[in-house]
């Protein structure tokens, strides 16, 4: 069995930790903002994986890590959806350029 | 040291996890909402007895995921603190005074525990953990009143500044673990020496520290506290300047206490860079303030380039520095906080110019608010003068003469600003429209008496404070 070179996975999860990150810069919706979010959580996620194959010491850390962070995401998007619906009841938008009453 | 053994030395923990699960129960209990922000001060204060210090000694709890020793002792001290005042403050804010006044408080504990498990944290899950635990409770808390637009706005804010920040530190923490094969601390940074893992490295150190730049609000990454200080509910806000900025600070401490060595020098280069610019950007922003939230917002952004002077040196007295200056500054800031909510719950404003007249209006509160504003100046014989003291003395150490010029120039702009504040209480005329002072409530006088107590005695006897903490 041939194993994936490290090089392809990781260049594999930068472009997609930049499609993340482009994505929550450009993004004017604020479901799209979070969906980008998540994107670059499991940039993280692949990275985390492929190093407990290669480099780790104890390659469970990487895995179990990874199972943490997926938690965390689904946190993140519960906390995020809820605080979004807030914000719809109270502004009628969800567009991130719309909110714009805390100035300086 | 195995689980077992560990549970011993994590009483305070447990308890206060008992005690937020305890105050949800009681809020469905009872009628009067106040009776579980009691509840949660005794929760708090039980913590606080259960805590043993170390002294000396490094426990290293749970396989070495925390590492109980005196830093963390003492930030747990802070926490415990910090979240205490914000209690109290809570319990007298007229904004919160609905249904869901007992979840604020249960919300709370929960943000204690948070807090009280970063600083002990060791490695990079746990920190990774707790640092997104601390981050989530805040989101919500952000957000809490409920009809309040601009508390929705901050919210909002807050969540996608945060989220990015979040997603790019636990990319560099995938990197640092990459590099290292381990996510202990001590394990990452002896990786980190040697040369064929420096790229991957310093990419994921890069990572790691933007998104704890966003916890204490280092400069390119300070643009959401403005707003969210000013959206948040006020107690929220007082919380948000101290709390999760000293667990950033604690987090640095922890990461850069296993560094120390020569080869890290250039880290300290970046380090006095971005602690200039943060100091600077802070103080020349908050000199055109309206708002007093939005002021304090710029005001605690140039705190943190400040105490960011202490770890940009690298050396034992730096970072006992930036536990001085961080402990100076939450009896100063959150006292500060306790006159802007009894402005706010007279007035039901927070603008600079409602207080105009405060010395006449109300004596005893405008003294209390120049106490404050003089030691975030660094007036003797203030608590804020001993920290400023501190850290000016290890840049000093440190041969950073250049941050030490920048900072000093730096103090002299806040002078002026904090000023302004004293001058608008005390010289300009109240307006005819403006509503007398009421009898205050109780909590925030208690407030404003213990910090006061606090400021004064850590500025008159800063030996005694100091021995204390270092032994």
């Amino acid at each position: 069995m041939t194993l994936i070179p490290v090089e392809h996975v990781l260049i594999f999860s930068l472009l997609l930790f930049a499609i993340g990150l482009y994505g929550t810069l450009t993004r004017r919706n604020i479901i799209g903002i979070l969906i980008s979010i998540e994107l670059m959580l499991n940039a993280a996620n692949i990275n985390l994986v492929v190093f407990a194959k290669t480099t780790s010491l104890s390659p469970e850390t990487g895995q179990v890590f990874a199972v943490f962070v997926i938690a965390i995401a689904a946190v993140t998007v519960a906390v995020g959806l809820a605080i979004v619906l807030a914000l719809y009841r109270s502004r009628k938008t969800i567009f991130a350029d719309e909110v714009h009453l805390l100035k300086w | 040291m195995g689980p077992v053994e560990s549970l011993k030395y994590f009483i305070p923990e447990l308890i206060i996890l008992c005690g937020a699960f305890g105050a949800f129960l009681l809020d469905f209990a009872v009628r009067n909402k106040r009776a579980v922000g009691i509840f949660s001060l005794f929760v708090m204060a039980a913590a606080a007895f259960a805590m043993k210090n170390p002294a000396g000694e490094t426990l290293s709890l749970f396989y070495g995921f925390f590492h109980l020793d005196v830093f963390a002792h003492w930030f747990r001290i802070f926490a415990l603190i910090a979240v205490s005042v914000t209690l109290m403050l809570a319990m007298d804010y007229p904004p919160l005074k609905n249904r869901y006044e007992g979840e604020f408080y249960g919300l709370f504990l929960f943000m204690a525990f948070a807090l009280i498990t970063v600083a002990a944290a060791n490695n990079l899950l746990m920190i990774f953990l707790a640092v997104e635990f601390v981050s989530l409770l805040s989101y919500l808390l952000t957000g809490f009143l409920k009809h309040d637009p601009k508390a929705k706005e901050a919210a909002v804010k807050y969540l996608l500044f945060g989220s990015v920040c979040s997603g790019i530190m636990l990319y560099g923490i995938s990197l640092l673990y990459g590099a290292a094969g381990s996510i202990e601390l001590g394990h990452v940074w002896q990786t980190l020496r040697s040369p064929s893992m420096s790229a991957l490295g310093t990419v994921g150190v890069l990572c790691f520290f933007a998104g704890l730049g966003f916890k204490i609000s280092m400069a390119p990454f300070h643009m959401w506290a403005p707003d969210v200080y000013e959206g948040a509910p006020t107690p929220v806000t007082a919380f948000l300047t101290v709390g999760p900025k000293a667990l950033g600070f604690a987090v640095f401490t922890r990461v850069l206490i296993t560094v120390f060595s020569p080869s890290f020098a250039h880290w300290g280069v970046v380090l006095t860079a971005l602690s200039m610019l943060t100091m600077t950007i802070g103080n020349l922003t908050a000199i055109s303030q309206t708002n007093i939230k939005r002021f304090f917002a710029y005001s605690s952004i140039a705190q943190a380039g400040y105490i960011l002077m202490g770890l940009a040196v690298f050396s034992p007295l730096g970072q006992n520095a930036v536990m001085i200056y961080l402990f100076a500054y939450l009896f100063t800031n959150l006292g500060a906080f306790a006159v802007v909510c009894l402005v706010e719950g007279a007035s039901g404003k927070s603008n600079i110019s409602d207080y105009a007249g405060l010395s006449e209006r109300s004596p005893a509160t405008a003294f209390f608010m120049t106490v404050f504003l003089l030691s975030l100046t660094g007036i003797p014989p203030l608590a804020g003068f001993i920290g400023k003291y501190y850290v000016f003395a290890a840049a000093i150490e440190g041969k950073a003469i250049a941050l030490a010029v920048v900072a000093a120039v730096n103090s002299a702009v806040a002078a002026y600003y904090y000023f302004r504040i004293i001058r608008v209480m005390y010289l300009v005329p109240k307006a005819e429209t403006q509503p007398t002072f009421g009898t205050s409530p109780l909590y925030p006088k208690i407030v404003l008496w213990l910090m006061s107590a606090g400021v004064v005695t850590l500025g008159l006897f800063p030996g005694y404070f100091i021995k204390l903490l270092f032994g």
